[in-house]
């Protein structure tokens, strides 16, 4: 499963704890440039805490993680961001009383709206729904919109390493497919490279390069997607009655 | 929606509400209000019976309860209409407001010299000119830490006090005067100490912001207010008692007034008055000072709205909104936070110089726990966020005030011990909860957006759901 791709970020032996608990055992991953990596597991698994642990909130306790060369397990969130990571944080996160137009705005923040204009058309293009209501205040979105706008205002930093913690979450299943589709053409498009944590296993697994399981804070499988997919252990705990 | 009937109002149900409630009334009151001790030139106590007082108190209740029955019953059965664009002509108040608001306060000494005379004057330009002036500053100072970056201080009061005594103790230090005496001249500190230890108050007050900033950092909302609130309270207490320092209970008295730029405001021929061929009166510092307070909270004003519209200022309502999602878009929320401390508490301390220079005595009185909640009430009065709100808040809370002591003819009514500024705390609760009810998120609460594409539109805060909008 090695690529010809150099890795763009490595999670080598991670453990992280909150308190005394804890909630990834040593995990080993790797996101090489240009992938699609989904992360799938049951609830509670630490698909979210290993994503938040990338960003150094909060931070592991052991092991390294290493994303262009350089260590950044110790590096505070902030920083990590200006080096081209974006987020869409689970729960979406946006800025509720600042307008969409605002909190694109934020987005941008990390390169001083040094392509703001740009970027700003792009995304209304790969979402016509946040151009009508720019000047709306985020928290008057529907769930949907807030979703897309999460995603919109991460990529408004121009990241290299695109982190999605399951923008599926609580959406109706035309807009899951929808906003499926803007990653796919994020991914194809402009390069990005996307690590997608998600519950909804076979959407993700579709759409993924390549994939890892997730159980009790270990990764326990990993491979293409389209293997994942076809893995009878992952079909018969993630995707049973999930395909829709 | 059309109302679909007319709602039926039972009077005789009303009325018997409201002659239920009296009778509470009276039970409660009776005794609190109806009568009242007091003692006579023998020390002996006797008991002063009120009866217009107790029954004017019943009366109202009746009349407020079958108000409050009649305002319920015609709202039965009605489907809420739906909401206007009532934002507009907030959008507009925002935009012709302020500018209406400068160009009276700039007009508003002469006015009143000509309307009141100058010896009425002065009593109009101190009491509700300079007094409220004070206040609108804090608020506008406390809007940056509150209203903007939504950290909740409650010791905003602190800042006021460092401000106070820096330029207090600056300004009657012998040393200082004797060293500056001997380098530039007799009479130079005396002249210039406002001028120069504005600023060094300013500085002082925000160095003391980042001092409160860095420990708190952490905390947000209740356990923040918690500890700004005892930061208050132990500046209060040191003052008090490092009575070396700062002179204890007695506080600090004959503080330099401050010069026109170097020129007194006294009677002799070096004064202001000889200088500018005018006759003496104290009036005319007051209108100075009424000016200086004008273009100090003028200049808050200016720097919240500049601010605003710079990175910095859209990270701090970035980080009013959602603290981990600006730490994910790369924002340092420490540096964030202490700017937005450092900066309103700079503020702060400007006025508490101000307010030093205007009094000429100060003492630890002066910076307790009320003043911090009053500026408080007049941020979260008009409306988070707020310039014009906190405006027209200090008109209404510290004019409010300053105009209960007018109303002596009050005394006809309810015996001659009544004294209205007293009922203060009474009635400024009674607009708090008014204010709750029915403006929840203050006078004005749309805010205005910082950048917008084609056409300003105004943001309303209708449909955002409570503590979010």
């Amino acid at each position: 499963m090695t690529m010809n791709t150099a890795p763009l970020l490595t999670v080598r032996g991670v453990k992280t704890y909150y308190g005394n608990i804890i909630a990834l055992k040593g995990v080993d991953m790797d996101v090489n440039a240009g992938e699609i990596v989904t992360l799938i597991g049951a609830n509670g698994a630490g698909k979210s805490t290993l994503m938040m642990t990338i960003f150094g909130k909060p931070q592991a306790k052991e092991g390294t993680i290493t994303y262009e060369g350089q260590d950044i397990t110790k590096m505070p969130t902030h920083e990590i961001a200006r080096l081209g990571i974006a987020q869409s944080p689970e729960g979406r996160r946006v800025f509720p009383r600042m307008t969409v137009y605002e909190n694109l705005q934020m987005g941008a923040s990390v390169n001083n709206l040094a392509w703001f204009d740009q970027d700003l058309e792009k995304v209304c293009t790969i979402f016509p729904r946040l151009k009508e209501r720019l000047q709306q205040r985020a928290g008057t979105l529907s769930g949907g919109e807030q979703q897309m706008l999460a995603i919109a205002r991460a990529l408004m930093s121009r990241p290299k390493l695109l982190l999605l913690d399951e923008p599926s979450l609580g959406l109706a299943p035309i807009i899951v497919r929808q906003i499926f589709d803007v990653i796919r053409k994020v991914n194809e498009e402009d390069k990005t490279t996307v690590f997608l944590v998600e519950q909804n296993a076979y959407h993700a697994l579709k759409l993924a390069t390549r994939g890892y399981v997730m159980v009790n804070g270990l990764i326990t499988m990993s491979g293409t997607g389209k293997a994942l997919l076809a893995d009878p252990l992952v079909k018969a705990a993630y995707l049973e009655g999930g395909g829709h | 929606m059309e109302r679909t009937e007319k709602p039926v109002i039972n009077w005789g149900q009303l009325f018997k509400d409201g002659v239920f409630a009296a009778i509470v009334a009276f039970g409660l009151f009776a005794l609190m209000l109806g009568f009242k001790t007091d003692q006579t030139l023998n020390n002996e106590m006797v008991l002063v019976p009120r009866p217009m007082l107790l029954w004017s108190v019943v009366g109202l209740v009746f009349l407020a309860r079958i108000a409050i029955g009649y305002w319920q019953a015609s709202r039965e059965g009605r489907i809420a209409p739906p909401k206007k664009a009532t934002a507009l002509w907030m959008l507009k108040a925002e935009k012709y407001g302020l500018p209406m608001v400068i160009g009276f306060l700039v007009a508003y000494p002469m006015f009143v010299l000509l309307t009141a005379g100058p010896q009425g004057a002065i009593k109009w330009i101190d009491n509700f000119g300079i007094q409220i002036l004070i206040y609108i500053m804090l608020g506008w100072g406390l809007n940056i830490v509150v209203g903007l970056a939504g950290l909740l201080d409650l010791g905003y009061v602190a800042f006021y006090a460092v401000g106070a005594y820096s330029y207090a103790l600056f300004a009657t230090s012998e040393p200082i005067k004797d060293f500056l005496a001997q380098l530039i001249g007799e009479g130079f500190w005396q002249a210039w100490a406002f001028w120069i230890c504005l600023p060094v108050a300013g500085i002082l007050a925000a160095f003391w912001g980042v001092m409160l900033g860095f420990p708190v950092l952490r905390l947000r909302g209740d356990y923040l207010a918690i500890v700004t609130l005892a930061f208050g309270e132990i500046i209060r207490l040191v003052l008090i008692n490092w009575v070396d320092f700062s002179n204890g209970y007695a506080g600090i008295s004959s503080i330099p007034r401050p010069s026109f730029f170097g020129v007194p405001f006294n009677a002799t021929d070096e004064g202001f008055s000889a200088k500018f061929g005018l006759e003496f009166s104290p009036i005319y510092r007051t209108i100075f000072l009424f000016y200086v307070i004008l273009a100090l909270a003028l200049l808050t004003a200016a720097v919240s709205m500049r601010l605003r519209r710079l990175p910095v200022g859209r990270a701090w309502e970035a980080l009013r909104e959602d603290e981990i999602a600006c730490r994910s878009l790369g924002i340092n929320t420490v540096n964030t936070k202490l700017t937005a401390f450092a900066i309103g508490a700079m503020f702060g301390g400007f006025a508490g110089a101000f307010f030093a220079a205007r009094q000429g005595f100060i003492s630890p009185e002066s910076f307790v726990f009320l003043e911090s909640a009053q500026i408080l009430a007049i941020v979260v009065l008009g409306g988070m966020g707020s310039l014009l709100g906190v405006v027209i808040a200090s008109i209404l809370l510290v004019g409010g005030v300053e105009l209960l002591r007018e109303l002596d003819f009050l005394k006809l009514y309810f015996g001659d011990g009544f004294d209205p500024a007293q009922y203060r705390m009474l009635i400024f609760g009674i607009c708090m909860v008014l204010m709750m009810l029915w403006k929840p998120r203050g006078l004005i609460s749309a805010r205005e957006p910082t950048v917008f594409l084609k056409e300003k539109k105004i943001v309303s805060a209708d449909h955002v759901k409570e503590g979010h909008g």
